[in-house]
């Protein structure tokens, strides 16, 4: 669904220790590594790699993933709440996506030497991070539209770039995401525009106040600002970032000034506004502060999502058990 | 606040509202596993098994609020959200609590068995419309089953603790299977119009499949009991009121609102 | 918690053929128990949108991988497996925490 800028997530401890000496082998092998980065050409799980290069990539992909299951909890918080039987029906197969989304990711991760219980548990840990807007509470109906339109819009932007990540099968199961993204989003921003075009009075002032409460957290999915994002020029060198954060997060703002306009809400910044010079929208400054307490574990539902998470690992090893101890009392079939 | 709607209760009507709604509240209690099942693959495949029968549910209310006739009818949100209580018709088996992953997968094999049965013969139905329904629901209500049982199988079949937590769900939801079979005048009309099987048709092959899979996971089937539910008859549980009030309440506080 | 690490379900590669005529496309891989239980999740996971006319699984260490082509590059030459997944390496019992 998203993938946060999650450069920033370099602070944490423990991150990539560079050997302080690399023989000439190592030496000729990132040589290599960084002309075949150069020519474009693609890595494939078995190819040599940088450790760092693959220790990035793992975390990249692995709080992707986490991102994407962590996901289908504020909005699985409205499937029995969906008010009419086809927005049910999309509300359950936007969250299945994400599902899948999920896992394909966590399979990419772990073609690079990884495995799903390690991944799970440096998020029930907190060693691995989320995107940030999912810890941020869905209070109306109006919030699953907004989602659609504008956290799927954020994240499809930052996705959509890493299609062509050089690492494979990441590219690929980005691929196959961006195929089932849009409609996440176009069914988020329709179910709004049916309650703006069509709705009560009551309705519309149900979306305007969700546009209020998710517009800043939305484009802080874009990470800090680029003078605050160190790993940013590695991520970039070694392609699997295309963008900065701030290029994304102009991009993204110029597209969804207008569709807000479409709309009929007022995106809330009063120092939004077109400027002619930059051929860009000017807008008002982001409280990173927000940004930066929320990434640390004090936004308004980290603590809840964490646990929901941590909750069905603990209480389905039961289940777990019980399908491994069924599968090995079966007799063993002959390999092919 | 948004009143109930006035529903036309034709025997037609009830009979298919028993499928319809059994789909539909099944769904809401599936709807809750969403992000919360023992594997990621396990929440996918609950949500599956709850969008085909949201699916299932929509056409069959759909069609059913065509058949409560001119002047009267209704379509398919204004039956599944403003209904008063009393006038849902599903199975109180479906209302009982997502329980745990034991419950969840038994009672899915329960229901998806039964459905399964009523779906052959509904694909005779002499009203074509719900032939055509029953011809893609089979489909669907197939799958649930294998998926559903093979679970069953590998609970029983498993560890110590998920032997217990299978022979513990078994016994609770037993105790609603009298209410599948039992038949009225409902039923009778339906057999009789050739809209579809008496309920009461389905128990010998049901028992059959179900002893199947109870046997395949090393489970005794349990004896019935004398406890009878009723929702079938639209007095419900106490669990259903709290289901609709989640449910409908965006359509009850929204009036005319458009979605 | 690394000792959880050995009774995760296995890894299954999945392939699918989305119509007949084609071949068979590797799409990504899953944690299944058993052999059926791959199907229906392959099927679940990897089938969302269109009818996939068959399906393949096969546990991920079942797959015989061939080197990477470049003679240069520099790999593990007993590493015939697809991927470095760690539960593909049985490590001898006192080091098996890692």
């Amino acid at each position: 669904m998203y993938t946060q800028a999650m450069d920033t997530m370099g602070k944490d401890a423990g991150d990539g220790k560079q050997k302080a000496v690399r023989s000439a082998d190592e030496l000729r092998l990132e040589e290599r590594f960084d002309a075949r980065i150069d020519a474009g050409d693609f890595i494939e799980a078995k190819d040599w790699m940088p450790e760092h290069y693959r220790k990035t990539l793992v975390r990249q992909i692995s709080q992707h993933a986490h991102s994407e299951i962590v996901g289908m909890l504020p909005e699985g918080n409205w499937i029995s709440r969906a008010p009419t039987l086809k927005r049910k029906a999309i509300l359950l197969a936007k969250v299945q996506d994400e599902g899948g989304h999920g896992l394909y990711l966590y399979a990419a991760a772990e073609t690079l030497g990884t495995s799903r219980d390690q991944m799970f548990d440096a998020l029930h840990t907190g060693k691995a991070k989320y995107s940030s807007i999912f810890n941020y509470p869905t209070l109306s109906w109006a919030d699953m539209g907004t989602i659609g339109w504008l956290v799927d819009g954020a994240a499809i932007m930052n996705q959509v770039p890493i299609c062509r990540c050089s690492y494979a099968p990441y590219a690929r199961a980005m691929i196959r995401i961006c195929r089932e993204e849009s409609f996440h989003q176009r069914q988020g921003y329709e179910s709004l525009l049916t309650m703006m075009t069509h709705g009560t009075d009551a309705q519309k002032a149900m979306v305007q106040d969700a546009v209020n409460r998710w517009w800043w957290p939305s484009i802080m999915m874009f990470g800090p600002p680029d003078d605050q994002s160190p790993n940013s020029a590695q991520s970039m060198r070694w392609g699997i970032k295309r963008f900065s954060n701030d290029e994304l997060r102009q991009k993204f703002i110029d597209a969804t000034v207008e569709q807000a306009a479409i709309l009929g809400v007022t995106l809330p910044d009063p120092d939004l506004k077109w400027n002619e010079e930059r051929q860009a929208h000017d807008f008002g400054v982001i409280d990173w502060s927000e940004f930066w307490r929320v990434i640390a574990g004090d936004g308004p539902c980290n603590r809840e999502r964490l646990q929901a998470r941590v909750d069905a690992w603990d209480d389905g090893a039961w289940v777990r058990e019980a399908a491994l101890a069924h599968a090995n009392k079966q007799p063993l079939k002959e390999a092919a | 606040m948004q009143a109930s709607i006035e529903l036309n209760r034709t025997p037609a009507v009830h009979y298919l509202l028993r499928i319809g709604d059994t789909c539909l509240v099944l769904a809401q209690r599936l709807g809750e596993w969403c992000g919360h099942a023992p594997v990621l693959e396990e929440d996918i495949a609950m949500a599956n098994i709850a969008l085909d029968l949201v699916g299932q549910a929509r056409a069959v209310l759909t069609h059913a609020g065509q058949l409560e006739g001119a002047g009267r009818a209704h379509d398919e949100d204004q039956l599944a959200y403003l209904r008063d209580e009393r006038d849902y018709f599903n199975l109180t088996l479906v209302e009982l609590p997502r329980g745990d992953f034991a419950f969840a997968v038994l009672r899915n094999t329960m229901v998806a068995t039964l459905l399964k049965l009523l779906w052959q013969r509904l694909a005779a139905s002499s009203d074509a419309e719900v032939a055509a329904i029953a011809g893609k629901a089979l489909k669907e209500a197939r799958y649930h089953q294998q998926h559903s049982a093979d679970w069953v199988v590998r609970l029983g079949d498993g560890t110590d603790e998920s032997r217990r937590r299978t022979e513990k769900a078994l016994k609770q939801l037993w105790l609603y299977v009298p209410e599948l079979f039992d038949s009225d005048d409902v039923d009778a009309q339906a057999s009789a119009s050739g809209l579809g099987p008496a309920w009461s048709e389905l128990r010998e092959p049901w028992l059959a499949e179900m002893q199947q899979v109870l046997d395949a996971a090393g489970l005794a089937m349990p004896k019935e009991a004398a406890f009878r539910s009723t929702g079938k008859h639209g007095v419900h549980s106490e669990h259903m009121g709290y289901i609709l009030a989640e449910m409908q309440h965006l359509q009850r506080s929204f009036p005319g609102g458009v979605w | 918690m690394s000792t959880e690490m050995k009774q995760e379900w296995p890894l299954w590669e999945v392939f699918v053929r989305s119509k007949a005529g084609l071949d068979h496309k590797h799409c990504g891989s899953l944690h299944a128990a058993d052999p059926k239980m791959a199907i229906q999740m392959a099927r679940d996971v990897y089938t969302r949108r269109q009818e996939g006319s068959s399906i393949w699984v096969v546990r991920s260490d079942q797959i015989v991988a061939s080197d990477p082509g470049d003679k240069d590059m520099f790999f593990d030459p007993a590493e015939d497996k697809v991927y470095r997944h760690p539960t593909f390496y049985a490590l001898p019992k006192s080091v098996d925490h890692m």
